[in-house]
């Protein structure tokens, strides 16, 4: 009688204010899309990172008049040195060569620029791309060196742009929470109005707070449940019409976001959604339910 | 006789409002007694601190020797599905349940097996005159019909005390005064206390004993029955 009473109060309270709890499941949703969403991004994100950062190289652009025995000299001692993995060599015509090929399409550009006045350089790749101001330091006074660049500091700025929106994504989904909460405590509150009576009548024939808020938590975390798998949905809807649709030609930029991925987020999504409800009719009936 | 249930200078507030301002009863073992009084006088809210509803900000309440008003809400659950009943002036049935899961509702909530606690609610209905109404629904019953499920539902567990605030309070006269023949007649079977809220003198006739509640008082009991 039990189970079956909770569960047809269930039934009976989405029902029961129905507009209300379309609302309160199409927020949470919301929400909880905006969430899986930010997670993806965090995984994404660290895929990327370590996608880019292992081809990442430090150049060390040497000045035009370098003379060999410098070179020579340079090319020693970054040869003994354990922070540099691997290191190439790039003399003006090899430079030249990239030029061409990186601006063929601005033929004046490359008709503007002769071989000669381009730098040689050396291409190195760290041991730990991290380690790159230990290189900055040891080379930069060194005889023929001109300037240093670290490619991860441009990688830098593009993940602190990813990790901005990461964080807009989070605080959305946090704003979103706010509503839906609010939402999940006005509708529990509303279902405990109606139902006042009732609630009074069980307190007095002695059922226990558990037995009279169940049917309310879970009305809470069934819309909450709800809630979560429509942001599944909508995750899926992404990656099938944004990652595997009009963004497929960016594959080589975006490490690929794959079913697996999107599957390992439905369990948060609809934990904290199934939580968050719980908790929220709960704390709610504690103040709703006096007889 | 021996005391069954009692409150010794009991206050309760509503917020700012006083309801009890120092109320104190004592209620013997298998007696009927009615608290009277105006609307406002603060007899529901004695009513509501004796049963364990609320508890008073200050004073006792003590049953059977035990203090009511010190227990946990898990314990003044217990106590008012064990040993107590309730009948309320509209029926207050659940409206989800039949009429005989009503009845059995706390039987049910004592852990009471499903058949057993039907079986009990069934022989209720008979008592009652209430046969054929055992699968209806609250909507489907008259008033006097509900009420009467109502009373079964407060003596099926055969409580030691049976709380009725106004319980003919929204019947005509003729169904009230047979709600009342029913109630009294049950519970003198069954030796239960009972302590009805009422403010008809035909109603409180049918008890033992009288009390008036008076802006949050009770004044000196009179004896009505001997």
């Amino acid at each position: 009688m039990r189970m079956k009473y909770v569960l047809s109060e269930v039934l009976v309270g989405l029902w029961r204010n129905v507009t209300m709890t379309i609302a309160m499941i199409i927020t949470m949703a919301v929400s909880l899309t905006m969430l899986g969403a930010s997670g993806l991004m965090y995984r994404q994100v660290d895929d990327m990172k370590d996608l880019y950062y292992k081809n990442i190289e430090v150049s060390i652009f040497l000045k035009t008049d370098v003379s060999q025995p410098q070179i020579d000299a340079l090319k020693t001692k970054l040869a003994g040195d354990p922070l540099v993995k691997e290191t190439v060599y790039v003399d003006k015509q090899e430079a030249y060569k990239r030029f061409q090929e990186m601006f063929q399409d601005a033929p004046d550009l490359i008709s503007a620029v002769k071989a000669d006045s381009l730098p040689p350089s050396f291409r190195l790749k760290l041991v730990n791309p991290e380690q790159y101001k230990d290189i900055y330091n040891q080379y930069k006074g060194a005889e023929g060196v001109d300037e240093i660049v670290d490619q991860s500091k441009l990688l830098d700025k593009i993940f602190d742009i990813l990790s901005s929106i990461q964080n807009i994504a989070l605080a959305a989904a946090a704003v979103m929470a706010i509503a839906a909460l609010l939402l999940v405590a006005n509708t529990i509150q509303v279902a405990a109005y109606s139902k006042r009576r009732e609630v009074a009548v069980m307190k007095l024939v002695g059922a226990s707070n558990w037995f009279i808020q169940a049917p309310f938590v879970l009305e809470a975390v069934v819309a909450g449940l709800i809630g979560s798998l429509l942001g599944l949905v909508a995750l899926i809807a992404a990656k099938y019409l944004l990652f595997d649709g009009s963004l497929k030609a960016l594959q080589g930029l975006l490490s690929p976001i794959s079913w697996g991925d999107i599957m390992f987020m439905f369990p948060l999504m609809a934990g904290v959604g199934g939580v968050i409800s719980a908790v929220t009719a709960w704390v709610t009936l504690r103040f709703y339910l006096r007889v | 006789m021996t005391v069954m249930i009692e409150a010794r200078n009991a206050m309760f507030s509503f917020g700012r409002t006083p309801a009890l301002r120092g109320a104190s009863i004592a209620v013997d073992a298998g007696e009927i007694l009615a608290v009277m009084g105006p609307s406002g006088s603060g007899k529901s809210t004695l009513l509501h601190c004796l049963a364990g509803i609320l508890v008073p900000d200050s004073g006792e309440i003590l049953f059977d020797g035990a203090r009511v008003d010190s227990m946990t809400e898990t314990e003044r659950s217990s106590l008012r599905r064990d040993r107590f009943g309730f009948v309320f002036q509209f029926g207050q049935l659940v409206p989800e349940l039949t009429a005989a899961e009503n009845v059995a509702l706390p039987l049910l909530l004592s852990g009471v097996r499903r058949t057993e606690a039907l079986r009990k609610a069934y022989g209720w209905f008979e008592r009652l005159g209430l046969d054929g109404m055992e699968q209806r629904r609250s909507g489907e019953l008259s008033g006097g019909q509900a009420q009467r499920v109502a009373l079964a539902r407060g003596l099926v567990a055969g409580p030691e005390v049976l709380f009725a605030d106004e319980p003919t309070g929204a019947l005509d006269s003729l169904t009230g005064e047979h709600v009342m023949e029913l109630l009294v007649t049950a519970a003198r079977e069954q030796g239960t206390t009972v302590i009805l809220v009422t403010h008809e003198p035909r109603v409180a006739a049918y008890a033992d004993r009288e009390v008036i509640v008076r802006d949050g008082r009770v004044n000196a009991p009179e004896r009505i029955a001997p």
